[in-house]
């Protein structure tokens, strides 16, 4: 018989071992569904992981795409890391996300075509404002009445995903746009542009910020005592509640974060690759960074190499489907080996394998 | 002599790191209480779990009633005649008294046939007990009539029992010991595990005493003094507490009138408690588990707030305040429940000791943590209360139940608190630490603290305490000096268990 016993501590070797399993194990299994579906599975491989950094003809194009899609997955993942260290369930990031962009976007719309150098700094700060403030909807009706955050937060997508339709078809919507839906394009417009740092790498402000982030929350988590309660709180509420820690506080603190920095995301995206406010403005990144929260293990550092490895993935399988024509469907189904695998391979870091017969120690 | 029930030859099991027995052999004869002595860590569980078949043994052999005994697994041990009751107790709150029964059966009868022989064992063997309650209404002690009852229905030969009396009142050890001494009249045997030595003295024919894994020694209780057997247990002869002049000083904590809802379906409210305590005192407070322990230590950590002016600490009410502002004012706590409550399993010592010490130990400032000084105070605690652990880097969870509790009773006495509440301070901890604790718990007293232990070990609380108070559903007895106390008038004041006046005992 095979067992699973749990270690008296978890292993540090596993820890670091588990992800490059999990990735290992998904080529080969991915492999073996790309050569079912006849394609060679390792020119797939190698298309989906290698190429977009690394083939002379795409890497030009696909590099910087790492950054600019890395970047809000990372920043939004951050911030729900915090809250699911803390076991608060923000599953609503997609629509903070959404009401930072229309936030940040209205606030500097509404001085167009000022060229002040004051007008981007008040998007960040109304983009960060609207995505808080979404937040502390679920965070408000959590502590006050004892609310799921999971449905109100998800629910709220919605509602934000409505907002969206509505303003970029209405109180948003470009006066010269000859009646097309969405907004003046913040390309085209200097003060309220959010462009590349250093022209062709993909790094604009939003990134630096995912980066800052990712600082700021290794710091916050490992030294500061609010981190060490939000860790408290995840791991044994009646301990966190004995230690003097406030539950409330910590629901506020870790939505407001996240709500945050979902908020950010949004802005530095409408005013820097979408450009514009428009009714498929969101493309998924509020859900994606969950899966990048957990692939990164809740850990800063994790969370860094995780948004990469998924923004990877996104353009390597974009590129597949485009090279070697690949259905869309085996690309979905990869990401989701990855993610499989990882939460598969991470048990054997709280647990060992043992082989014969049972026995309690 | 007869033959042997039970004889184990050569018994070794190493753990990775650890060896937990090493070559124990001894008897257990028919009709016999053998009692197992030992500190945490002396291998008595692993011991225990090889009979009961959850371990196998690396080398030796058992044999039953001359047969070789080797159980693959618990429910082989049990058709061949050893049950056991666990110290922890493994019921459902929710379901009933028989239904709880039968999820232990392999083949359990229908649920009326059952009851009544719930009801037939139970009075055979002076435990009342009503097949259809609901377990979640019922005392420890009455729990604990379940397990039993459970064995019982299983007609066994050997009865195990790990530490059973910890959780009775003195009534209710009387009733289970008569129990135990009928089971011995009808030639069943008992191995009986504990760290109370009077227990032992005056229940057990023969005591095997385990020291690190090995047997020490062998012998006969009741004419051995409790000293010699803790001696034995420890390898070396240890301080017993030392009686102290008790002159309480000022005012240190006051309770007035608080009252406060139950928590939950399976909580207790707190009805009128009042009390107050001084410097230099020690308030011991007795009671049955779940007569409103937890929720008296919860209002005096500050976790639950009180209504205004039931709480005054040094003549300040403290009723709005949280824990961080009641451990500020010097009013320190250790929770009973120390895996979850007292320490987070997952985190560190050193964390852990963050959780409590972060503002009295200066571990924080500016809001960041000084981990150096966190190391070295978790470090400290460690040293001077013998946490046995390869260092203050491991979760919590990875210390035995002593140990832990060892370093939450630890990580507030360092703190040099000027009130300090505990709930079960020496729970599950042996004999040479208890006592360490204990001591501990004395001298901060003569330094001018003010200590209010909650305890379900009477002899604990008579060996410390100045005065004794009872919690009964909630409501606390007046206090009284410990001097006037005799432990008849302690059980009547800790009332508390059902049923207790059809308590009558046959045979």
């Amino acid at each position: 018989m095979i067992t699973l016993e749990k270690r008296p501590q978890p292993s540090r070797t596993w820890t670091f071992l588990a992800p490059v399993a999990a990735v290992l194990l998904t080529m080969i299994v991915g492999g073996a569904m790309f050569a079912l579906l006849g394609t060679d599975p390792v020119a797939a491989i190698r298309t989906i992981f290698w190429d977009p950094l690394f083939n002379p003809q795409f890497a030009s194009y696909s590099r910087p795409q790492l950054l600019v899609k890395a970047g809000p997955l990372i920043l939004i993942a951050i911030g729900l890391s915090l809250g699911f260290r803390a076991g608060v369930w923000n599953i609503g990031a997609e629509g903070q996300y959404i009401m930072g962009a229309i936030c940040g976007a209205g606030a500097g719309l509404m001085f167009y075509p000022s060229e002040s150098v004051l007008i981007f700094p008040l998007m960040i700060l109304a983009g960060a404002l609207g995505g808080w403030a979404w937040a502390m909807i679920p965070a408000f009706f959590k502590t006050r009445f004892g609310t799921n955050e999971i449905l109100v937060s998800l629910m709220l997508v919605y509602v934000a995903e409505s907002i969206l339709a509505s303003v970029s078809s209405g109180l948003l919507r470009n006066p010269e746009g000859r009646g097309f839906p969405g907004s003046r394009n913040f390309q085209q417009w200097d003060a309220g542009a959010n462009r590349d740092l250093v022209a062709g790498t993909g790094m604009h402000w939003g990134v630096v910020a995912a980066f800052i982030a990712v600082i700021l929350a290794y710091v916050l988590l490992t030294r500061h005592i609010q981190g060490f309660n939000i860790r408290l709180s995840g791991e044994a509420p009646r301990a966190a509640r004995f230690s003097g820690v406030n539950p409330a506080r910590v629901v506020i603190f870790c939505l407001g974060t996240a709500g945050a920095l979902a908020g950010l995301a949004g802005l530095f995206e409408v005013s820097g690759p979408a450009g514009q406010i428009s009714i498929d403005f969101n493309s998924g990144y509020g859900f994606t960074a969950i899966i990048v929260a957990f692939l990164g293990r809740l850990h800063p550092v994790g969370i860094l190499l995780a948004g990469l490895l998924m923004a990877l993935t996104y353009i390597g399988g974009e590129l597949a489907q485009l090279m070697l024509s690949v259905p869309g469907a085996s690309i979905q189904l990869f990401q989701g080996m990855l993610l499989f695998f990882l939460l598969g391979v991470d048990v054997f870091t709280n647990y060992r394998l043992r082989i014969g017969k049972r026995e309690a120690a | 002599m007869d033959e042997p029930l039970l004889s184990l030859r050569g018994l070794t099991k190493a753990y990775p790191g650890v060896v937990a027995n090493s070559d124990v052999s001894f008897d257990i004869g028919q009709g016999e209480i053998h009692a197992l002595l030992g500190e945490n860590g002396a291998g008595k569980s692993t011991l225990v779990k090889m009979i009961y078949g959850l371990v196998r043994p690396d080398a030796g052999t058992m044999s039953l009633n001359g047969g070789a005994f080797a159980p693959g697994e618990p429910s082989e041990a049990r058709r061949a005649g050893v049950a056991m009751v666990f110290q922890h107790f493994s019921l459902f709150d929710a379901l009933s008294v028989a239904e709880n029964v039968a999820l232990g059966m392999e083949t359990p009868p229908k649920s009326r046939e059952l009851a009544q022989r719930i009801r037939d064992v139970s009075e055979e063997y002076g435990l009342p007990l009503d097949p259809f309650r609901t377990v979640g209404t019922l005392s420890a002690g009455e729990r604990q009539r379940v397990e039993i009852v459970r064995c019982l229905l299983q007609e066994p030969r050997l009865l195990i029992m790990d530490e059973p009396t910890s959780v009775l009142t003195p009534q209710e050890v009387e009733i289970l010991f008569s129990t135990l001494r009928q089971l011995k009249a009808e030639g069943r045997s008992i191995l009986y595990i504990s760290h109370k030595l009077g227990e032992i003295r005056s229940l057990c024919d023969t005591a095997t005493i385990l020291r690190r894994g090995e047997v020490v020694a062998t012998c006969t209780p009741s004419e051995t003094s409790s000293r010699e057997l803790a001696e034995m247990m420890v390898g070396a002869s240890f301080a017993a507490p030392e009686a102290r002049a008790h002159a309480p000083g000022e005012m240190a904590l006051e309770v007035t009138g608080l009252s406060l809802p139950a928590p939950g379906a399976f909580g207790t409210p707190l009805r009128e408690v009042s009390f107050e305590l001084r410097r230099g005192e020690v308030l011991g407070i007795g009671g049955v588990a779940g007569n409103g322990q937890d929720e008296l230590l919860a209002a005096l950590s500050g976790e639950r707030l009180s209504p205004r002016g039931t709480v005054a600490l040094k003549g300040a009410d403290v009723s709005r305040d949280g824990p961080i502002a009641r451990r500020e004012g010097g009013l320190l706590s250790a929770p009973e429940e120390r895996l979850g409550h007292a320490a987070a399993p997952n985190m560190s010592l050193v964390e852990n000791g963050v959780l409590t010490a972060s503002r009295r130990e200066g571990l924080v400032s500016n809001g960041f943590l000084d981990w150096s000084r966190a190391r070295d105070f978790a470090g400290r605690v460690i040293e001077r209360f013998d946490v046995r652990t390869p260092g203050s880097h491991v979760p919590a969870r990875a210390l035995s139940g002593g140990n832990l509790q060892k370093f939450v009773i630890g990580r507030e006495i360092l703190q040099r608190p000027e009130v300090l509440v505990v709930n079960q301070p020496t729970w599950g901890v042996d004999a040479a630490a208890a006592a360490a604790i204990r001591q501990a718990l004395l001298d901060l007293a003569a330094d001018g603290a003010a200590i209010l232990v909650i305890s379900q070990d009477l002899d604990e609380l008579m060996e410390i305490s100045d005065r004794f108070a009872a919690l009964n559903e909630g409501r606390l007895s007046p206090a009284r000096p410990v001097a006037e106390l005799s432990l008849e008038k302690i059980g009547l004041m800790m009332g508390g268990a059902h049923d207790m006046e059809v308590a009558h005992v046959h045979g």
